[in-house]
C-alpha cells in the first residue's frame, strides 16, 4: 500500500464545498460501514458476550449460564486437543510462512529475468490458486499425491526427533510430507511478486552495473529493500490464509465444538476457543510485522533528524526575534516615560 | 585462451548471462513445474484406471485402457450437473454484489476526503486480519434465528452490505485503482454538471475495466472454492437445504457413495480412482474457464496495482 503524504490544509472552518464533498465520501462507503456493524463488529461483541457462558438450546430456547471463565478452563486443562493443535499450528505457521514467501520470491526472480516461455511457465504457476479448496487438498492429501515421491520423510522425521522436542519434529515431518501443498499455496504471492519486480525502475540496476556491482550485490542493495514492504504483504497475505484454510485442523475443530451436543460444548465454548484462535493468529501477524515492518533506512533517518533540527533552528530564530521586538518595545516604551521626566536638551525650555 | 571462452560461455559476462546458468534456471523452473504439476498428473492419471490397473505394479502412470466408468458413477454420484448449476449462482450472485460494492466503496474511500477516513481505513485492514471463525458463531445465530441460514441469502447479505469473502482486499484493489484515475477527469464531468454518482458511474467505471475483472475473477474462484462457510451457512449444518456445489459434494463424497452404492446403484465399488476422478470432475470447471481466461488472470494483478505504487 503506498504511503500517502500529508498535505497540510490551511486551518479554519470548513466550506461549503468541503463538507459537501465529505457526506458524498460518507454516502459511498456507508454500505460497507452498516455491513461492518451488522457483520463484524457486532458479532465480534456478541461472541465476546458468548465465550462467558455455557450455552444450550433446548426446544424451550436457549438456555445462558454464566460459568465465567469455565470455559477456557475447560479448554486448556481438560481438552488434551486443543493445546496441543495450537503449539502445532504455532509451528507450522511460523516453518511454512517464511517457505512460501521465499519460494514465491525465487520463482518470481526466475519468472522476471529473460527466458522463454514466459507466459507458459507462469500459467503452471499460477494455475494452483484456481483449484485449491479444502475438500479437493484432502483428497489429494489422503492420496498421498501431496509430497514429493521421492522424500522418505519418515526417515527424516526420525533424524530429527533426536534432537527436537517432539512437536517441532512432528510439525517439520509434516511440512516435508506435505511440501506440494506448501508450494501450491503461493500462487498468488508469486504474482504479486513479479509485479513488484517488474515495477522496479531498471536505471537502478545500470547505475549499478557501471559502478562494478554484481548481480549479487543488486539482488541484496536494490532487489530486497524495493520489495520489501511486499515481503510484508505477502506474509501477512500468507498467515490469514494458512489460518483460514480448510487443511488447518483447529477451525474444524471449533465447527465441531459448536455443534457438539456434549454438556460442556456448544456456542459459548466454541466462541471462547474462536477467541483464543484469533487472539494467536493476530499475535503471529503481529510477529511478521515486527519482523519485516517498514525500519526507515539510514538515509531516511538522517533525513529526518535533519529537518528536525533545522526546524529547532527556525523555532529558535523566531523566538530571538520575537524577544527582539518584545525588547525593542520594552525599550521604547521605557524610553517614553523617561522622555516625560528628563530633558533631552532638545526644543524649547520654558 | 580457450578456457576463458569456455568460462564466458558457461558463466556468462556481465552483459549477457552464460549458457550454463541459463541450463540452470530452465532446469530449476521445469522441475518444480513438474513438482507443482505432479498432484494433478497424478489424479488425471489414476481416475482411468479400473481395478486392475490399480493392483498391478506394472502400471505406474498411463492406465492400460481409458476406463470412464469411475467418472461416471462419481459425476451419477456427486449429482453433477445440477451441483454445477447450484455452484455457479451460489458463486455468481455474491460475486456480483461484491463487485458493486466494493468499487462504490473502493471508489469512496479513493476520490473523497472525509474525517475519520483513516480510522476508517485502519478497520477495513483489520477486518481482513481478524479470522472469520471468530464472527462465525453469533452470525450463524444471527442466520438463524432470522431464518436466512440454509438459503443463498446468507452469501448475498453481507456481500450486498460490503463483507463478502474477502472483500477487504477487493475494496484495496479498487481504491488503488482509482487513485490512479486522474482528478481532472472527475472535476471536468462535475463542471459539466454530473453528480457525484453520476460522474462515478461514466467516468470512474468504465476506465476501471481491469480491476473490474480481476475483481470479477478471484472473488468468484474464491466463492466456488469456499466449502466451510458455504456449508456452514448456505447449506445449513444443521437444516441440510437443496443448496450445494461441487467442493461440497466432494467433500461429503464418501459418505454419499458408499450409501448409493449399498443400494445398488454404482458400478464400481469405492476406491481411489473414483475419488481421484470426483476431485478432477469438482476442479474440472474452474480449469476450463481457468484456460480460456488464463490470460486476464495473470495480467490482472499486473493491471490493478495491487502492488502499490
Amino acid at each position: 500500500m503506498s504511503k500517502e503524504k500529508k498535505v497540510k490544509k490551511p486551518k479554519g472552518k470548513i466550506g461549503k464545498l468541503e463538507r459537501k464533498e465529505a457526506l458524498a465520501g460518507y454516502a459511498f462507503i456507508a454500505p460497507w460501514i452498516i455491513g461492518v456493524l451488522l457483520f463484524m463488529l457486532y458479532p465480534l461483541g456478541q461472541s465476546f458476550y458468548y465465550m462467558w457462558f455455557n450455552i444450550r438450546i433446548t426446544p424451550l430456547g436457549t438456555n445462558f449460564n454464566y460459568v465465567g471463565t469455565g470455559n477456557f478452563t475447560q479448554i486448556w486443562l481438560e481438552n488434551p486437543e486443543f493445546p496441543q493443535q495450537i503449539v502445532t499450528y504455532l509451528w507450522q505457521t511460523i516453518l511454512e510462512v517464511p517457505i512460501i514467501v521465499v519460494f514465491a520470491l525465487m520463482i518470481a526472480m526466475m519468472l522476471n529475468g529473460q527466458i522463454r516461455f514466459k507466459g507458459f511457465f507462469r500459467l503452471i504457476f499460477f494455475l494452483p490458486v484456481i483449484i485449491v479448496s479444502g475438500p479437493v487438498m484432502n483428497m489429494l492429501v489422503s492420496q498421498d499425491a501431496a509430497s514429493i515421491p521421492v522424500m522418505n520423510v519418515q526417515s527424516i522425521v526420525n533424524a530429527l526427533d533426536t534432537f527436537l522436542p517432539y512437536s517441532l519434529a512432528e510439525s517439520i515431518g509434516e511440512l516435508f510430507s506435505n511440501m506440494i501443498m506448501i508450494l501450491w499455496y503461493s500462487g498468488v504471492q508469486i504474482l504479486i511478486f513479479l509485479s513488484a519486480l517488474q515495477k522496479i525502475d531498471s536505471a537502478l540496476y545500470e547505475a549499478a552495473k557501471i559502478d562494478g556491482g554484481s548481480k549479487w550485490e543488486c539482488f541484496w542493495k536494490i532487489t530486497l529493500p524495493t520489495i520489501k514492504p511486499m515481503i510484508l504483504l505477502n506474509a501477512v497475505y500468507s498467515v490469514i490464509f494458512l489460518s483460514s484454510n480448510e487443511q488447518n485442523e483447529l477451525i474444524n475443530m471449533i465447527e465441531s465444538a459448536m455443534f457438539s451436543g456434549t454438556k460442556e460444548k456448544g456456542y459459548g465454548y466454541a466462541s471462547a476457543m474462536a477467541w483464543m484462535y484469533s487472539l494467536i493468529v493476530t499475535l503471529i501477524v503481529l510477529l511478521f510485522f515486527l519482523l519485516l515492518g517498514s525500519k526507515k533506512d539510514i538515509y531516511d533517518r538522517q533525513v529526518k533528524r535533519r529537518k528536525r533540527a533545522m526546524k529547532k533552528e527556525a523555532r529558535l530564530a523566531k523566538k530571538i526575534e520575537r524577544r527582539g521586538i518584545r525588547n525593542a518595545k520594552k525599550l521604547e516604551r521605557a524610553r517614553k516615560k523617561r522622555s516625560y521626566k528628563t530633558y533631552s536638551g532638545e526644543g524649547d525650555y520654558r | 585462451m580457450t578456457k576463458e571462452k569456455l568460462n564466458r560461455f558457461v558463466f556468462g559476462t556481465r552483459e549477457k548471462e552464460g549458457v550454463g546458468k541459463q541450463f540452470v534456471v530452465y532446469a530449476l523452473l521445469i522441475c518444480i513445474g513438474f513438482i507443482y504439476l505432479y498432484p494433478i498428473l497424478y489424479m488425471f492419471s489414476t481416475s482411468f484406471m479400473n481395478r486392475d490397473d490399480l493392483l498391478d505394479t506394472s502400471v505406474k502412470w498411463i492406465p492400460s485402457s481409458l476406463y470412464l466408468q469411475n467418472y461416471i458413477d462419481a459425476a451419477k454420484s456427486m449429482d453433477f450437473w445440477m451441483s454445477i448449476l447450484k455452484g455457479i449462482l451460489i458463486a455468481g450472485l455474491p460475486t456480483a454484489c461484491n463487485l458493486f460494492i466494493c468499487m462504490v466503496v473502493g471508489y469512496g474511500f479513493a476520490s473523497f476526503s472525509f474525517k475519520g477516513k483513516s480510522i476508517l481505513m485502519g478497520l477495513l485492514i483489520f477486518s481482513y486480519i481478524l479470522p472469520s471463525q471468530v464472527t462465525m458463531i453469533p452470525t450463524y445465530v444471527l442466520y438463524n434465528n432470522t431464518h436466512l441460514a440454509g438459503t443463498l441469502w446468507a452469501f448475498i447479505l453481507p456481500a450486498v452490505f460490503g463483507n463478502g469473502l474477502n472483500a477487504p482486499i477487493f475494496i484495496l484493489i479498487f481504491y488503488q485503482f482509482f487513485k490512479q484515475v486522474p482528478r481532472v477527469l472527475i472535476e471536468a464531468a462535475k463542471i459539466d454538471g454530473a453528480g457525484y454518482f453520476k460522474s462515478f458511474m461514466k467516468i470512474a467505471v468504465p476506465s476501471a475495466a481491469p480491476a473490474i475483472l480481476t475483481v470479477f475473477l478471484f472473488s468468484f474462484v474464491w466463492y466456488w472454492n469456499e466449502s466451510y462457510l458455504t456449508e456452514l451457512y448456505v447449506r445449513g449444518l444443521t437444516t441440510h437445504s437443496e443448496w450445494t456445489n461441487l467442493v461440497i459434494q466432494l467433500k461429503n463424497f464418501t459418505t454419499n457413495y458408499e450409501s448409493r452404492a449399498t443400494v445398488g446403484d454404482m458400478a464400481t465399488s469405492l476406491n481411489e480412482s473414483v475419488r481421484m476422478a470426483a476431485t478432477s470432475l469438482s476442479i474440472l470447471p474452474l480449469l476450463l474457464m481457468y484456460f480460456v481466461l488464463q490470460r486476464y488472470f495473470i495480467e490482472s494483478i499486473d493491471r490493478t496495482g495491487i502492488t502499490g505504487e
